[in-house]
């Protein structure tokens, strides 16, 4: 399709919008996917086809380690999907069930991430792609989104969900510059989705409470914030459907040529120096109590 | 030409945002070092009072780039003012705070030159003549030093308390300010924003709060808070929560500390079970006592605790609430 700017080309100018219903506003056919997948119905509502970005990152409470260089972590920690990630998903559900359409899940990294596709799927994702290698690992978020960018050429999505960051690195930018390679709009820290007349109505978060709402065109990129939704559960048979479910592997090489030098370089990995004095407090619990309240009463007076 | 250091400060509607003066005091200590010349630029509408304000610092010129289609933001808006007169201006480093609104643009101007952001840094290190970056990863657990690869521009962004903004150093003279006019070209901005709100009343207010017992998701389960209820009510203090807790409903929002819920200073600050994510922390490090409990001995909350207690916040807090009410009952 012709809405796609030239990997790489940093001129981002190019405008391709398309109004909400990319299929002609008739009534179609639209398919449903999982159980009544063999079955056509009926609907009128436009379809959407949304692609989410997701990332396997190490486990909120694993104990992480320096490798030897430190450069990076030690491997050998259990992983989960990123948080934001888990919401921009369940939000792409919702949109489909509204809507119609099919919901795409897309990572890169090692044959490990691929877990996080699965649960994708048996929640409830049509198909998946995994752009597999251990190369993906330390590509910056410029290369990340190139390579997406690239994976994704022969697809025409109407929306791209992204969680807002990654617990790991935490660059906040792969979503937006995806957007800007794509030459679509995109907004971030996003709380809410609407379809409008001319394309979307999304509600933006801004700092200290504040709220916006925005309208844009389609086809756009959305970086979602956790907490937009509430999220679900696979369910057994969802599990089972995800083994029969499509899931294309895409190769560190066949997305190579258009990734560039990594522009920022992480020189060293280290446990951050401490600024303030602190005192540990230790002993058995019913000890460190009575400590607490002395020192809440005679030091601090607040009892 | 002497290498130039450029500033762009955040304003919205008509009125800089303070933590605008951190980037600056941090960009003033990057001159310093490397004997580069800092510059800053404003964009917007009608900014001319914001430039002169900034022109006040020791700074070497301000720009105000100017608009009426750079009202309200947009990211198309910033990109067509920032892209080219930073590929005129050829500014060796281009600084920024790590706001909400340059987290939207900030990536895609960057890529758009084919450069590289290094995002959320909390200071710099300036060594043989090599300009590196510190950022957080993974949540705060690991600090890593970041160097660009390639020529600049470079672009980063300082996230919020990296600097001191009643740090920044006044001008001997205020410095010349330049408008230049930007040409967006119609249709160019897509984005239609409407005007920013704030939901429904916050019902309680943690900023008068002088005790405040804070859970996180160490609390584990929703049932548990009623722990945390119970201490907060013997201390006579208000509970909150980090923000995962009221995403997942155990607490109402109006019960959320950090960048996007409330940002408190009580006399003690009593986190349980929180890791101490900067979002968290920028919203109550102004507390005059922090006291955390986290079975974590590296959880970065503990940089920021006055008193840290490693351990199982299950067995310390039950005995604690005990000692509180004793201590009352006394
Ligand atoms: C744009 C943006 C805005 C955000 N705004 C906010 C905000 O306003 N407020 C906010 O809080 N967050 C905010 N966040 C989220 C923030 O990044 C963190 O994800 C969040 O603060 C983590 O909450 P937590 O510490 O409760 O959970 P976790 O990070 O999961 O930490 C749980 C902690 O509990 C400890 N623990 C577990 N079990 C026990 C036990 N039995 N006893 C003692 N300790 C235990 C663990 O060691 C761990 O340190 C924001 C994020 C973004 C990107």
């Amino acid at each position: 399709m012709s809405g796609y700017i030239r990997i790489g080309d940093s001129r981002f100018e190019t405008h391709i919008t398309r109004p909400f219903p990319i299929l002609p506003p008739l009534i179609y056919t639209c398919r449903f996917h999982g159980m009544r997948s063999k079955r056509s119905v009926k609907c009128k509502e436009p379809l959407v086809k949304i692609l989410v970005c997701m990332k396997q990152v190490p486990q909120k409470d694993a104990p992480l380690k320096l490798n030897e260089g430190g450069t990076w972590i030690r491997e050998d920690v259990s992983y989960e999907v990123n948080e934001p990630d888990a919401y921009a998903l369940e939000e792409a559900l919702r949109q489909r069930e509204k809507h119609g359409g099919e919901v795409v899940v897309i990572t890169s990294g090692p044959a490990r991430a691929q877990q996080v596709l699965r649960e994708a799927l048996a929640k409830g994702a049509d198909r998946a792609i995994h752009l597999e290698g251990d190369g993906f690992v330390t590509l910056d978020a410029f290369n990340t989104a190139k390579a997406f960018a690239t994976a994704i050429k022969d697809e025409s999505f109407d929306l791209i969900f992204t969680g807002l960051q990654s617990d790991d690195y935490g660059f906040a930018q792969t979503g937006v510059i995806l957007a800007a390679l794509l030459g679509w709009p995109h907004a971030t820290i996003i709380m809410q989705i609407e379809k409008s007349d001319s394309g979307i109505r999304v509600k933006r978060e801004l700092e200290a409470g504040f709220f916006q709402f925005v309208d844009m065109p389609l086809p756009a990129l959305l970086t979602i914030q956790s907490g937009i939704n509430k999220l679900r559960y696979a369910t057994l048979i969802g599990i089972k459907q995800a083994k029969n479910k499509p899931l294309k592997k895409v190769s560190f090489d066949e997305v190579k040529l258009t990734l560039g030098e990594n522009l920022q370089k992480i020189e060293k990995l280290y446990i951050p120096q401490k600024t303030k004095k602190t005192e540990v407090l230790e002993g058995p619990p019913g000890e460190i109590a009575k400590k607490l309240v002395d020192k809440l009463r005679n030091e601090l007076r607040v009892i | 030409m002497a290498d130039i250091i450029l500033v762009v400060v955040e304003q919205r509607e008509g009125k800089l945002n303070r933590v605008s003066w951190e980037t600056i005091t941090g960009a003033q200590a990057i001159a310093a070092e490397t004997g580069w010349t800092l510059e800053a630029a404003v964009v917007g509408s009608g900014v001319g009072d914001i430039a002169k304000e900034v022109a006040g610092k020791k700074v070497s010129k301000v720009y105000a780039l100017e608009s009426a289609k750079l009202e309200p933001y947009t990211p198309d808006g910033f990109m067509a003012a920032l892209k080219p007169f930073i590929e005129q201006k050829q500014p060796k480093l281009v600084l920024m705070p790590h706001t909400y609104q340059v987290r939207d643009f900030a990536p895609k101007l960057a890529a758009g030159l084919d450069r590289a952001l290094i995002s959320d840094a909390v200071g710099y290190k300036y060594e043989g003549g090599n300009l590196r970056f510190t950022r957080q990863m993974f949540q705060g657990k690991f600090a890593a030093d970041v160097s660009f690869v390639g020529g600049p521009p470079y672009f980063a962004t300082f996230q919020n308390g990296a600097f001191r903004g009643d740090q920044v150093v006044q001008g001997d003279a205020a410095a010349p300010v330049e408008t230049v006019n930007v040409d967006v070209a119609e249709g160019l901005v897509r984005n239609r924003p409407e005007a920013p709100f704030v939901e429904a009343k916050q019902a309680v207010d943690l900023t008068q709060a002088e005790i405040i017992v804070a859970v996180g998701r160490g609390i584990k389960e929703q049932k548990n808070i009623e722990i945390a209820k119970q201490l907060a009510e013997a201390l006579g203090g208000e509970i909150a929560a980090s923000r995962p807790i009221c995403d997942a409903g155990w607490l109402p929002m109006d019960r959320q500390v950090g960048s996007s819920g409330q940002t408190v200073a009580p006399k003690l600050y009593l986190a349980l079970g929180i890791s101490g994510a900067i979002q968290h922390v920028v919203g109550m490090k102004g507390a005059r006592t922090i006291i955390a409990i986290n079975k974590d001995a590296e959880a970065p909350i503990f940089e920021i605790a006055d008193v840290a207690v490693v351990g199982n916040l299950f067995d310390i807090v039950p005995p604690l609430i005990e000692e509180v009410k004793k201590a009352k009952g006394a």
